[in-house]
Protein backbone atom coordinates (compact mmCIF):
# COMPACT_ATOMS: atom_id res chain seq x y z
CA UNK A 1 0.00 0.00 0.00
CA UNK A 2 1.63 3.30 -1.07
CA UNK A 3 1.95 5.83 1.73
CA UNK A 4 -0.57 8.61 1.84
CA UNK A 5 1.34 11.74 0.81
CA UNK A 6 0.27 15.35 0.29
CA UNK A 7 0.80 16.98 -3.08
CA UNK A 8 2.12 20.34 -2.02
CA UNK A 9 4.90 19.57 0.46
CA UNK A 10 8.35 18.11 -0.18
CA UNK A 11 8.14 14.34 -0.30
CA UNK A 12 11.22 13.66 1.84
CA UNK A 13 9.75 15.71 4.71
CA UNK A 14 6.57 13.67 4.62
CA UNK A 15 8.57 10.44 4.57
CA UNK A 16 10.47 11.65 7.64
CA UNK A 17 7.23 12.48 9.43
CA UNK A 18 5.74 9.14 8.57
CA UNK A 19 8.76 7.23 9.89
CA UNK A 20 8.78 9.35 13.06
CA UNK A 21 5.09 8.59 13.46
CA UNK A 22 5.78 4.88 13.04
CA UNK A 23 8.49 5.04 15.67
CA UNK A 24 6.19 6.76 18.16
CA UNK A 25 3.34 4.40 17.38
CA UNK A 26 5.67 1.50 18.15
CA UNK A 27 5.78 0.03 14.64
CA UNK A 28 9.54 0.23 15.18
CA UNK A 29 10.93 -0.19 18.69
CA UNK A 30 14.07 1.46 20.08
CA UNK A 31 17.08 -0.41 18.72
CA UNK A 32 15.08 -2.02 15.90
CA UNK A 33 16.61 -2.30 12.48
CA UNK A 34 14.86 -0.29 9.78
CA UNK A 35 14.06 -1.97 6.46
CA UNK A 36 16.44 -1.15 3.59
CA UNK A 37 16.07 2.04 1.57
CA UNK A 38 14.89 0.01 -1.40
CA UNK A 39 12.23 -1.84 0.59
CA UNK A 40 10.97 1.32 2.25
CA UNK A 41 10.88 3.11 -1.12
CA UNK A 42 8.93 0.25 -2.68
CA UNK A 43 6.52 0.15 0.24
CA UNK A 44 5.93 3.89 0.04
CA UNK A 45 5.98 3.84 -3.80
CA UNK A 46 8.48 6.68 -3.92
CA UNK A 47 11.83 7.31 -5.52
CA UNK A 48 14.65 5.50 -3.66
CA UNK A 49 16.83 8.63 -3.70
CA UNK A 50 14.06 10.56 -1.95
CA UNK A 51 13.78 7.85 0.71
CA UNK A 52 17.54 7.94 1.08
CA UNK A 53 17.37 11.66 1.73
CA UNK A 54 14.62 11.24 4.34
CA UNK A 55 16.68 8.63 6.18
CA UNK A 56 19.83 10.76 6.03
CA UNK A 57 17.90 13.64 7.57
CA UNK A 58 16.56 11.38 10.31
CA UNK A 59 20.10 10.26 10.90
CA UNK A 60 21.25 13.85 11.23
CA UNK A 61 18.57 14.46 13.84
CA UNK A 62 19.90 11.45 15.75
CA UNK A 63 16.67 9.53 15.63
CA UNK A 64 18.21 6.76 13.59
CA UNK A 65 21.82 5.74 13.35
CA UNK A 66 23.60 3.65 10.79
CA UNK A 67 26.06 0.89 11.27
CA UNK A 68 28.25 0.76 8.28
CA UNK A 69 27.65 -2.78 7.16
CA UNK A 70 24.44 -3.80 8.82
CA UNK A 71 21.99 -1.00 8.09
CA UNK A 72 20.03 1.63 9.97
CA UNK A 73 18.66 1.33 13.48
CA UNK A 74 16.25 3.29 15.65
CA UNK A 75 17.95 5.15 18.47
CA UNK A 76 17.85 3.58 21.91
CA UNK A 77 17.94 7.00 23.51
CA UNK A 78 14.56 6.88 25.28
CA UNK A 79 14.87 10.49 26.32
CA UNK A 80 15.17 11.61 22.72
CA UNK A 81 12.15 9.54 21.73
CA UNK A 82 10.15 10.99 24.59
CA UNK A 83 11.14 14.52 23.61
CA UNK A 84 10.11 13.89 20.03
CA UNK A 85 6.75 12.62 21.21
CA UNK A 86 6.26 15.72 23.36
CA UNK A 87 7.27 17.98 20.47
CA UNK A 88 4.74 16.38 18.16
CA UNK A 89 2.05 16.61 20.84
CA UNK A 90 2.78 20.28 21.29
CA UNK A 91 2.50 20.83 17.53
CA UNK A 92 -0.90 19.16 17.44
CA UNK A 93 -2.10 21.17 20.41
CA UNK A 94 -1.03 24.45 18.87
CA UNK A 95 -2.77 23.64 15.62
CA UNK A 96 -5.89 22.79 17.54
CA UNK A 97 -5.74 25.99 19.58
CA UNK A 98 -5.33 28.07 16.44
CA UNK A 99 -8.42 26.51 14.93
CA UNK A 100 -10.44 27.11 18.10
CA UNK A 101 -9.30 30.72 18.08
CA UNK A 102 -10.48 31.05 14.49
CA UNK A 103 -13.86 29.76 15.64
CA UNK A 104 -13.90 32.56 18.21
CA UNK A 105 -13.40 30.63 21.44
CA UNK A 106 -11.51 32.11 24.38
CA UNK A 107 -8.85 29.89 25.92
CA UNK A 108 -10.98 29.16 28.97
CA UNK A 109 -13.98 28.22 26.88
CA UNK A 110 -11.77 25.88 24.86
CA UNK A 111 -10.47 24.29 28.04
CA UNK A 112 -14.03 23.80 29.28
CA UNK A 113 -15.02 22.17 26.00
CA UNK A 114 -12.06 19.83 26.19
CA UNK A 115 -12.92 18.81 29.73
CA UNK A 116 -16.51 18.19 28.71
CA UNK A 117 -15.40 16.10 25.74
CA UNK A 118 -13.08 14.06 27.95
CA UNK A 119 -15.94 13.34 30.34
CA UNK A 120 -17.88 12.12 27.36
CA UNK A 121 -20.83 14.52 27.41
CA UNK A 122 -21.12 16.97 24.58
CA UNK B 1 28.36 11.77 -10.21
CA UNK B 2 29.17 10.88 -13.76
CA UNK B 3 27.00 12.19 -16.56
CA UNK B 4 25.22 9.69 -18.74
CA UNK B 5 23.57 11.95 -21.26
CA UNK B 6 24.80 15.25 -22.56
CA UNK B 7 23.06 17.55 -25.01
CA UNK B 8 24.85 20.69 -26.17
CA UNK B 9 23.10 23.32 -28.23
CA UNK B 10 20.88 20.57 -29.55
CA UNK B 11 18.63 21.90 -32.32
CA UNK B 12 16.19 20.23 -34.69
CA UNK B 13 14.57 22.28 -37.39
CA UNK B 14 11.85 21.19 -39.79
CA UNK B 15 11.77 23.75 -42.63
CA UNK B 16 11.24 26.94 -40.66
CA UNK B 17 9.91 25.27 -37.53
CA UNK B 18 12.20 24.68 -34.57
CA UNK B 19 11.09 21.46 -32.89
CA UNK B 20 14.01 21.85 -30.47
CA UNK B 21 16.19 24.88 -30.19
CA UNK B 22 19.58 25.18 -28.57
CA UNK B 23 18.91 22.69 -25.80
CA UNK B 24 21.58 22.10 -23.16
CA UNK B 25 20.97 19.20 -20.83
CA UNK B 26 23.06 16.87 -18.69
CA UNK B 27 21.59 13.83 -16.97
CA UNK B 28 23.45 12.00 -14.22
CA UNK B 29 23.39 8.29 -13.52
CA UNK B 30 20.95 6.89 -11.02
CA UNK B 31 17.99 9.16 -11.56
CA UNK B 32 14.40 8.82 -12.61
CA UNK B 33 13.57 11.85 -14.73
CA UNK B 34 10.21 13.06 -16.00
CA UNK B 35 10.15 14.73 -19.41
CA UNK B 36 7.07 16.92 -19.37
CA UNK B 37 5.51 19.36 -21.77
CA UNK B 38 2.33 19.97 -23.72
CA UNK B 39 1.68 18.33 -27.09
CA UNK B 40 4.13 19.47 -29.71
CA UNK B 41 6.69 20.83 -27.23
CA UNK B 42 9.50 18.63 -28.54
CA UNK B 43 9.51 15.66 -26.16
CA UNK B 44 9.45 12.95 -28.81
CA UNK B 45 11.89 14.89 -31.01
CA UNK B 46 14.38 14.96 -28.12
CA UNK B 47 13.85 11.27 -27.46
CA UNK B 48 14.35 10.39 -31.13
CA UNK B 49 17.54 12.45 -31.28
CA UNK B 50 18.93 10.61 -28.25
CA UNK B 51 18.09 7.31 -29.91
CA UNK B 52 19.69 8.27 -33.19
CA UNK B 53 16.40 8.13 -35.08
CA UNK B 54 16.76 11.77 -36.03
CA UNK B 55 19.86 13.73 -36.93
CA UNK B 56 20.32 17.11 -35.24
CA UNK B 57 20.24 20.24 -37.36
CA UNK B 58 22.79 21.72 -35.00
CA UNK B 59 24.51 20.89 -31.71
CA UNK B 60 25.12 17.38 -30.46
CA UNK B 61 23.90 14.64 -28.19
CA UNK B 62 26.25 12.23 -26.42
CA UNK B 63 25.43 9.09 -24.45
CA UNK B 64 28.30 7.90 -22.28
CA UNK B 65 30.48 10.22 -24.38
CA UNK B 66 29.42 8.45 -27.59
CA UNK B 67 27.37 9.81 -30.46
CA UNK B 68 24.16 7.80 -31.01
CA UNK B 69 24.92 4.60 -32.89
CA UNK B 70 25.28 0.86 -32.46
CA UNK B 71 27.20 1.17 -29.20
CA UNK B 72 24.68 3.52 -27.57
CA UNK B 73 21.77 1.32 -28.66
CA UNK B 74 23.30 -1.49 -26.61
CA UNK B 75 22.96 0.54 -23.45
CA UNK B 76 19.70 2.36 -24.15
CA UNK B 77 16.42 0.54 -23.73
CA UNK B 78 13.81 2.50 -25.64
CA UNK B 79 10.04 2.31 -25.57
CA UNK B 80 8.78 4.21 -28.62
CA UNK B 81 5.48 6.07 -28.61
CA UNK B 82 4.14 3.75 -31.28
CA UNK B 83 4.30 -0.03 -31.35
CA UNK B 84 7.56 -1.40 -32.65
CA UNK B 85 6.75 -5.10 -32.68
CA UNK B 86 5.03 -7.08 -35.39
CA UNK B 87 1.33 -7.64 -34.89
CA UNK B 88 1.43 -11.18 -36.25
CA UNK B 89 4.03 -12.44 -33.78
CA UNK B 90 3.25 -14.36 -30.63
CA UNK B 91 4.44 -12.81 -27.36
CA UNK B 92 6.78 -15.73 -26.69
CA UNK B 93 8.39 -15.30 -30.12
CA UNK B 94 8.94 -11.62 -29.42
CA UNK B 95 10.60 -12.54 -26.13
CA UNK B 96 12.92 -14.90 -28.01
CA UNK B 97 13.54 -12.19 -30.59
CA UNK B 98 14.52 -9.66 -27.91
CA UNK B 99 16.68 -12.22 -26.11
CA UNK B 100 18.46 -12.92 -29.38
CA UNK B 101 18.83 -9.27 -30.25
CA UNK B 102 19.99 -7.82 -26.95
CA UNK B 103 22.82 -9.25 -24.86
CA UNK B 104 21.42 -7.61 -21.75
CA UNK B 105 17.89 -9.01 -22.05
CA UNK B 106 16.79 -10.92 -18.96
CA UNK B 107 14.33 -13.65 -20.00
CA UNK B 108 13.48 -14.73 -16.43
CA UNK B 109 12.57 -11.21 -15.45
CA UNK B 110 10.37 -10.82 -18.52
CA UNK B 111 8.57 -14.10 -17.90
CA UNK B 112 8.00 -13.26 -14.24
CA UNK B 113 6.36 -9.98 -15.23
CA UNK B 114 4.19 -11.59 -17.91
CA UNK B 115 3.04 -14.05 -15.29
CA UNK B 116 2.31 -11.31 -12.73
CA UNK B 117 0.20 -9.43 -15.24
CA UNK B 118 -1.45 -12.65 -16.44
CA UNK B 119 -0.51 -12.11 -20.06
CA UNK B 120 -0.69 -15.24 -22.20
CA UNK B 121 2.65 -15.46 -23.97
CA UNK B 122 1.15 -17.76 -26.61
CA UNK B 123 -1.18 -15.02 -27.82
CA UNK B 124 -0.45 -13.13 -30.99
CA UNK B 125 0.03 -9.39 -30.61
CA UNK B 126 -2.92 -8.49 -32.83
CA UNK B 127 -5.33 -10.40 -30.60
CA UNK B 128 -4.38 -8.32 -27.54
CA UNK B 129 -6.10 -5.16 -26.37
CA UNK B 130 -4.37 -1.79 -26.70
CA UNK B 131 -3.51 -1.69 -22.99
CA UNK B 132 -2.14 -5.23 -22.99
CA UNK B 133 0.01 -4.48 -26.03
CA UNK B 134 1.47 -1.53 -24.15
CA UNK B 135 2.19 -3.72 -21.17
CA UNK B 136 3.95 -6.29 -23.36
CA UNK B 137 6.23 -3.66 -24.83
CA UNK B 138 6.97 -2.06 -21.51
CA UNK B 139 7.88 -5.44 -20.00
CA UNK B 140 10.24 -6.11 -22.90
CA UNK B 141 11.91 -2.74 -22.48
CA UNK B 142 12.21 -3.02 -18.69
CA UNK B 143 13.62 -6.55 -18.94
CA UNK B 144 16.88 -5.28 -20.35
CA UNK B 145 19.74 -4.41 -18.02
CA UNK B 146 20.29 -1.07 -19.67
CA UNK B 147 22.02 2.08 -18.50
CA UNK B 148 19.43 4.44 -19.90
CA UNK B 149 15.75 3.59 -20.20
CA UNK B 150 13.76 5.96 -22.35
CA UNK B 151 10.03 5.53 -22.06
CA UNK B 152 7.87 7.62 -24.38
CA UNK B 153 4.36 7.73 -22.90
CA UNK B 154 4.57 4.33 -21.19
CA UNK B 155 1.40 4.33 -19.11
CA UNK B 156 -1.14 6.22 -21.19
CA UNK B 157 -3.33 3.31 -22.20
CA UNK B 158 -3.15 1.01 -19.19
CA UNK B 159 -5.62 0.85 -16.33
CA UNK B 160 -4.76 2.37 -12.93
CA UNK B 161 -4.06 -0.99 -11.26
CA UNK B 162 -1.62 -2.00 -13.99
CA UNK B 163 -0.13 1.49 -13.80
CA UNK B 164 0.66 0.89 -10.13
CA UNK B 165 2.24 -2.44 -11.03
CA UNK B 166 4.30 -0.81 -13.76
CA UNK B 167 5.56 1.93 -11.44
CA UNK B 168 6.35 -0.74 -8.90
CA UNK B 169 8.23 -2.62 -11.62
CA UNK B 170 10.19 0.47 -12.52
CA UNK B 171 11.14 0.95 -8.85
CA UNK B 172 11.99 -2.72 -8.38
CA UNK B 173 14.22 -2.90 -11.42
CA UNK B 174 15.73 0.47 -10.81
CA UNK B 175 19.39 0.31 -9.97
CA UNK B 176 21.62 3.12 -8.88
CA UNK B 177 23.65 3.09 -12.09
CA UNK B 178 20.69 3.34 -14.41
CA UNK B 179 18.78 6.42 -15.44
CA UNK B 180 15.18 6.37 -16.55
CA UNK B 181 13.74 9.13 -18.72
CA UNK B 182 9.95 9.05 -18.85
CA UNK B 183 7.80 11.26 -21.03
CA UNK B 184 4.20 11.42 -19.87
CA UNK B 185 1.13 13.55 -19.34
CA UNK B 186 0.09 11.57 -16.27
CA UNK B 187 2.18 13.61 -13.88
CA UNK B 188 0.26 12.92 -10.67
CA UNK B 189 0.66 9.18 -11.15
CA UNK B 190 4.43 9.28 -11.41
CA UNK B 191 5.38 12.38 -9.45
CA UNK B 192 6.43 10.46 -6.33
CA UNK B 193 8.81 8.19 -8.20
CA UNK B 194 10.66 10.96 -9.99
CA UNK B 195 13.92 12.58 -8.88
CA UNK B 196 13.70 15.43 -11.26
CA UNK B 197 11.49 16.90 -13.94
CA UNK B 198 12.21 18.71 -17.18
CA UNK B 199 9.68 21.10 -18.70
CA UNK B 200 9.83 21.53 -22.46
CA UNK B 201 8.04 24.49 -23.96
CA UNK B 202 8.07 25.18 -27.71
CA UNK B 203 11.35 23.34 -28.09
CA UNK B 204 13.04 25.09 -25.17
CA UNK B 205 14.02 23.55 -21.85
CA UNK B 206 12.32 25.91 -19.39
CA UNK B 207 12.69 24.02 -16.13
CA UNK B 208 15.08 21.42 -14.76
CA UNK B 209 14.50 20.87 -11.02
CA UNK B 210 14.08 18.10 -8.50
CA UNK B 211 10.52 17.33 -7.44
CA UNK B 212 11.21 18.31 -3.84
CA UNK B 213 12.87 21.58 -4.86
CA UNK B 214 9.76 22.44 -6.88
CA UNK B 215 7.57 21.71 -3.88
CA UNK B 216 9.82 23.75 -1.60
CA UNK B 217 10.08 26.74 -3.96
CA UNK B 218 6.54 26.90 -5.25
CA UNK B 219 4.67 25.13 -2.45
CA UNK B 220 2.81 23.03 -4.96
CA UNK B 221 3.02 19.73 -6.77
CA UNK B 222 4.69 19.32 -10.15
CA UNK B 223 1.25 18.63 -11.58
CA UNK B 224 -0.11 21.92 -10.22
CA UNK B 225 2.94 23.82 -11.45
CA UNK B 226 2.57 22.26 -14.89
CA UNK B 227 -1.08 23.35 -15.09
CA UNK B 228 -0.08 26.86 -14.13
CA UNK B 229 2.90 27.18 -16.51
CA UNK B 230 1.11 25.64 -19.48
CA UNK B 231 -2.33 27.11 -18.86
CA UNK B 232 -4.25 27.33 -22.13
Amino acid sequence: MPWDLDNDRPIYLQLMERIQQDIIAGVYKPGDKLPSVRDLALDAAVNPNTMQKALSELERSGLVYSQRTSGRFITEDEKMLKNMKLELASEHIHQFLEKMELLGFEEEETLELIQKALKGDN
Amino acid sequence: MKSLLECQGLTKKYNNFYALSNLDLTLEKGQIVGLLGPNGSGKTTLIKLINGLLVPTDGRVMVESMAPGVETKKIISYLPERSSVSEHMRVKDIIAYFADFYDNFNVERANAMFKDLEIDTHARMRTLSKGTKEKVQLILVMSRDAELYILDEPIGGVDPAARDYILHTILTNYNENATILISTHLITDIENVLDRVLFLQNGHLTLNETVDDIRTKWGKSVDALFREVFKC
